[in-house]
C-alpha cells in the first residue's frame, strides 16, 4: 500500500477528479485467449491504484478458490461466475480510472472467436486498441482479426503489447520479430492506423506503468505513459449535423409555441444564426436558438446532446436530419448503401436477406442486394462469397425502404454508422460502416 | 479541440439515452428509490425533455423498511419535479402470497424487491425501466450494457447479451419482453457528487453527517430502530455517521463520517479506499456473485 496521498493516483474513486488535460481517452483490449488482455488491465488498475481494498481482497480470496495461486489480476474485470470458473472473459467489462494527467474508460474485451460481437461492442467506441500477442505464440489469426475490426471501427492508434516477454528472457529480436509483423499487417489493412509495439509483462509490471529494468533495448514509455500522451482529438470536421432524435413540443402552457428538434450534434459545430438545410426535404433555414441541458447556449459541438429552435416553422420529424449549409462535405441521402459489415448472429448475412435497419433515429427495412467480397483476415484478400457468416468482414450492398442521410464511415464516424437488426429475434446482428450512399 | 469537461459528456451521454428510450419504448418508467444516483437519473431526465414535461411515471419500489427521510424526500423531489409517482410494495407482495418473507434477525426484504418489480411491470404494462445503476459499482453491473435485455421472466442471461456497437441503441422487443436502461452506466460515485454539486440537488439528510445509534454487524454500522433489531451479544452505540448508499434499511449499513455537506463528501469520496458496495450493503458481501444471482432474477 502507498503512503503518498499527494496525487489522485493513490485513490480508488478517481476517474473525474484529474481535469484532465486531453480529455477523457477510451481504450479497448483487443488480442487472442490467454493473451493476457485481462491480466493486462488488471495490471494496469492495480499499479495505478485505482483497485479498492475491498475489491483487491475479493480477488485475492477468488484466487484462492478458483486454484490461481498468487492473486490474479484479470479477476479484477472477469466478474461474471461463468468466467472466473473458465478463466475466461466472455463479455465486455468497463472499468474507469484516471491519473494525474487523464481520465481514462477502459474496455476488457473477450479474446474467444465465439465472443467476437462482445469485442466490437467494447472497440466500438474506443480511440486506441491495445492489441496483446503473446511473445511465445507471435501473431495468430484472432490477433488479425482483432486488429482488423478495431482499424475498420476507426481507432485512431494500435498500441501492440508484446506479453509475457519473462517467459522467452526479454529476448529483443523475438519482439522486434513480432512488432514488424503487426505493423506490417495494419499498414496493408484498408483503414491502416499508426502502431506502436511495447514489450510487457503484465503478470509482473515490466512497461505496464512504471518503465522495466528488463528492456534496456527499449527506449519508448512504458504503456501509461503512452496512453496518457496519446492525442486523440485531431479530426478534420465535415461540419455540423444533427439526426433528430425526438421532437420536443410542450403542448400548452407558457410554451405552447414552443418546437424543439432534440439529438446529439456530429460533424462539427452548430450555432444561433447559422444556415441550415433539412435533409431529406432539402428545406433551408436558420438556428434560433440551442439549448445544452435545459440551458440556452451560443452553439454546440460534436457530441452535445442539444435542443434545437429553428426560425422558420417547418414539418420536422425524427429521422430527419439538420445540416449546416456551409458543410465541408454534404451528407449523402440515398437507399442503396455500400457498407463494411461485422456479423454477429448464428443467421448468416446472405443475398436476398432482408433486416431491420437503424441509422442515427431512422429505422427500416434493409434488403441485401449483393455480397462484393469478404475479407481473408490473414492474406487479406478480398473473396467472393454469397453470405457472411458469424464472425466475419464483408463489403455489402444493401437496399433501404426509406432513405437514409448518411456520411461515408470514414469521413464522420457518427454519420456513418448504421446496425442491423434480426426481424425475428430483434437481436443486433450486424454492425456496418457505410462507404457509399446513392439514390 | 474540445471544452467539453468529463462530467458533461457524461451529462450528453446519457440525456441521449433517455430521449432515445423514451421515444422507442411504448411505455417506460423511471425507477426512483430516493438515493442518490436515481435523483441524480431524475434530474437528467427532467432535462431531457424542458420545456416539456416528463413524458413517463416514476416508479418506487418500496421494501417497507425505509428510513423515514428517505420517504419525505422522495415525495417532495417527485413533487417539486412535476413528476407521476407510482409505488410497488414489496409488503403488498408478501400479503398478496406472492413472495415469503425471510425471518430472523438478519432477515432482507432486498431480494423480495425483484418480484414486486415484475409484477408493477406486468401490472402497469411498462416495456421499459430506467435505472440508475453504475458499471463501477459492481462487477456484474460492470459487465452490462447500457440497454439490457429481458426475457419474458424478466431474467437477464449475462452470456446471451445483444451487441451494442457505438450508441445506436437497439431498443427492439417482443411482448412480453422488457428492457432495462442504465443512463448513468459510464458514472463512477464521484461523478454523481460532482453533479449534485454542481446542479445543487437536494438529498436525504441521512447521506450527510449526523448522529446515530447503531449496531456493528459482519464489519458494517447498522442503523438501530425499524428492522434492525440488535442480537444479544451486539451492544448499541452513537456514532457519528452518514450513509453513502440508501437501500433498504435492513441491508444497508452506514460509514463513519463528519462530512456534512457536498463539498466535504467529495473530498472523501475521492479519497475513499473501499468501494461504496463493500463498505455499505450486507446483501453483495453475502456471496462472490450476489448481483450477478439477483439481477438474474429480474433484480435492477
Amino acid at each position: 500500500m502507498t503512503t503518498s496521498t499527494e496525487t489522485t493516483r493513490t485513490t480508488g474513486n478517481s476517474t473525474a477528479i484529474a481535469t484532465a488535460l486531453r480529455g477523457t481517452l477510451r481504450v479497448a483490449t483487443a488480442g487472442s485467449v490467454d493473451d493476457g488482455k485481462s491480466t493486462l488491465i488488471g495490471r494496469l488498475l492495480h499499479d495505478t491504484k485505482t483497485v479498492f481494498e475491498d475489491q483487491l481482497a475479493a480477488v485475492v480470496k477468488a484466487s484462492r478458490r478458483y486454484g490461481d495461486g498468487e492473486t490474479n489480476l484479470a479477476l479484477l474485470t472477469d466478474g461474471l461466475r461463468a468466467e472466473r470458473e473458465q478463466g475466461i472473459t466472455i463479455d465486455v467489462a468497463h472499468r474507469y480510472f484516471a491519473t494525474p494527467r487523464r481520465s481514462f474508460i477502459v474496455a476488457d474485451t473477450p479474446g474467444h472467436a465465439q465472443y467476437t460481437r462482445n469485442m466490437v461492442t467494447g472497440a466500438s467506441n474506443a480511440d486506441v486498441a491495445i492489441v496483446l500477442v503473446d511473445a511465445r505464440h507471435g501473431v495468430l489469426e484472432q490477433t488479425r482479426r482483432h486488429a482488423f475490426i478495431a482499424t475498420l471501427l476507426g481507432v485512431k492508434a494500435i498500441v501492440v503489447a508484446v506479453n509475457k516477454m519473462d517467459l522467452i528472457d526479454w529476448d529483443q529480436a523475438e519482439f522486434d520479430w513480432i512488432a514488424k509483423e503487426v505493423i506490417e499487417y495494419v499498414q496493408a489493412l484498408p483503414t491502416p492506423v499508426p502502431v506502436t509495439a511495447i514489450p510487457m509483462s503484465a503478470l509482473q509490471g515490466d512497461n505496464v506503468v512504471d518503465a522495466s529494468l528488463n528492456t534496456p533495448w527499449y527506449d519508448g514509455p512504458p504503456l501509461l505513459q503512452w496512453l496518457e500522451e496519446f492525442d486523440a482529438h485531431p479530426r478534420r470536421e465535415v461540419g455540423g449535423r444533427l439526426h433528430v432524435q425526438r421532437v420536443i413540443r410542450p403542448q400548452g402552457g407558457e410554451f405552447a409555441d414552443f418546437r424543439g428538434y432534440a439529438g446529439v450534434v456530429n460533424g462539427g459545430a452548430l450555432s444561433v444564426g447559422d444556415a441550415i438545410t433539412v435533409e431529406p426535404s432539402g428545406i433551408s433555414t436558420t438556428i434560433r436558438a440551442v439549448h445544452r441541458a435545459g440551458k440556452p447556449t451560443d452553439g454546440a459541438e460534436t457530441g452535445h446532446a442539444v435542443v434545437i429552435e429553428l426560425a422558420a416553422k417547418l414539418d420536422v420529424a425524427r429521422g430527419d436530419v439538420l445540416v449546416t449549409t456551409s458543410a465541408r462535405v454534404a451528407p449523402h441521402v440515398g437507399e442503396t448503401v455500400e457498407a463494411d459489415v461485422c456479423w454477429m448472429v448464428e443467421q448468416p448475412l446472405a443475398v436476398g436477406s432482408r433486416w431491420w435497419f437503424k441509422h442515427g433515429s431512422r429505422t427500416g427495412r434493409a434488403t441485401v442486394t449483393a455480397i462484393d467480397y469478404r475479407h481473408d483476415l490473414a492474406s487479406l484478400d478480398r473473396e467472393p462469397t454469397h453470405e457472411l457468416v458469424l464472425n466475419s468482414l464483408g463489403r455489402v450492398r444493401l437496399l433501404l425502404s426509406e432513405p437514409i442521410v448518411a456520411d461515408r464511415y470514414v469521413d464522420n464516424p457518427e454519420g456513418g454508422r448504421m446496425i442491423l437488426i434480426d426481424e425475428a429475434t430483434n437481436s443486433t446482428a450486424g454492425a456496418a460502416m457505410i462507404t457509399a450512399v446513392t439514390r | 479541440m474540445s471544452t467539453t469537461t468529463h462530467l458533461e459528456a457524461l451529462t450528453d451521454e446519457a440525456i441521449t439515452i433517455i430521449r432515445e428510450v423514451a421515444t422507442e419504448c411504448q411505455n417506460p418508467v423511471l425507477l426512483f428509490s430516493g438515493g442518490k444516483d436515481s435523483a441524480v437519473l431524475l434530474h437528467l431526465a427532467v432535462l431531457a425533455f424542458v420545456p416539456a414535461r416528463l413524458p413517463f411515471p416514476v416508479m418506487h419500489v418500496d421494501t417497507g423498511h425505509n428510513f423515514a427521510e428517505v420517504l419525505q424526500y422522495r415525495d417532495e423531489f417527485v413533487r417539486q419535479l412535476g413528476a407521476r409517482l407510482v409505488v410497488a410494495s414489496v409488503q403488498e407482495s408478501i400479503d398478496k402470497g406472492r413472495v415469503v418473507e425471510e425471518t430472523g434477525p438478519r432477515a432482507s426484504r432486498n431480494r423480495l424487491q425483484s418480484v414486486t418489480l415484475l409484477d408493477a411491470m406486468t401490472e402497469h404494462g411498462f416495456d421499459a425501466a430506467f435505472g440508475g445503476g453504475r458499471r463501477d459499482e459492481d462487477k456484474a453491473r460492470a459487465k452490462e450494457r447500457i440497454l439490457s435485455f429481458r426475457d419474458q421472466q424478466g431474467r437477464w442471461d449475462p452470456r446471451q447479451q445483444r451487441p451494442e456497437p457505438w450508441d445506436v441503441l437497439n431498443a427492439r422487443i417482443r411482448k412480453g419482453e422488457q428492457l432495462r436502461a442504465f443512463p448513468l452506466s459510464n458514472w463512477t460515485e464521484l461523478d454523481i457528487w460532482q453533479y449534485i454539486e454542481l446542479h445543487d440537488l437536494a438529498l436525504p439528510t441521512i447521506y450527510y453527517s449526523h448522529r446515530r445509534t447503531v449496531v456493528e454487524r459482519d464489519g458494517m454500522l447498522l442503523a438501530v430502530g425499524g428492522p434492525v433489531v440488535p442480537e444479544a451479544h451486539e451492544v448499541p452505540y452513537e456514532a457519528v455517521v452518514r450513509y453513502r448508499t440508501v437501500g433498504d434499511a435492513s441491508c444497508t449499513g452506514a460509514v463513519e463520517s463528519t462530512a456534512a455537506n457536498v463539498r466535504d463528501v467529495i473530498v472523501e469520496v475521492a479519497a475513499a479506499r473501499i468501494t461504496e458496495r463493500g463498505a455499505t450493503r450486507a446483501d453483495d458481501t453475502f456471496s462472490e456473485s450476489a448481483m450477478e444471482d439477483r439481477k438474474r432474477e429480474g433484480y435492477f
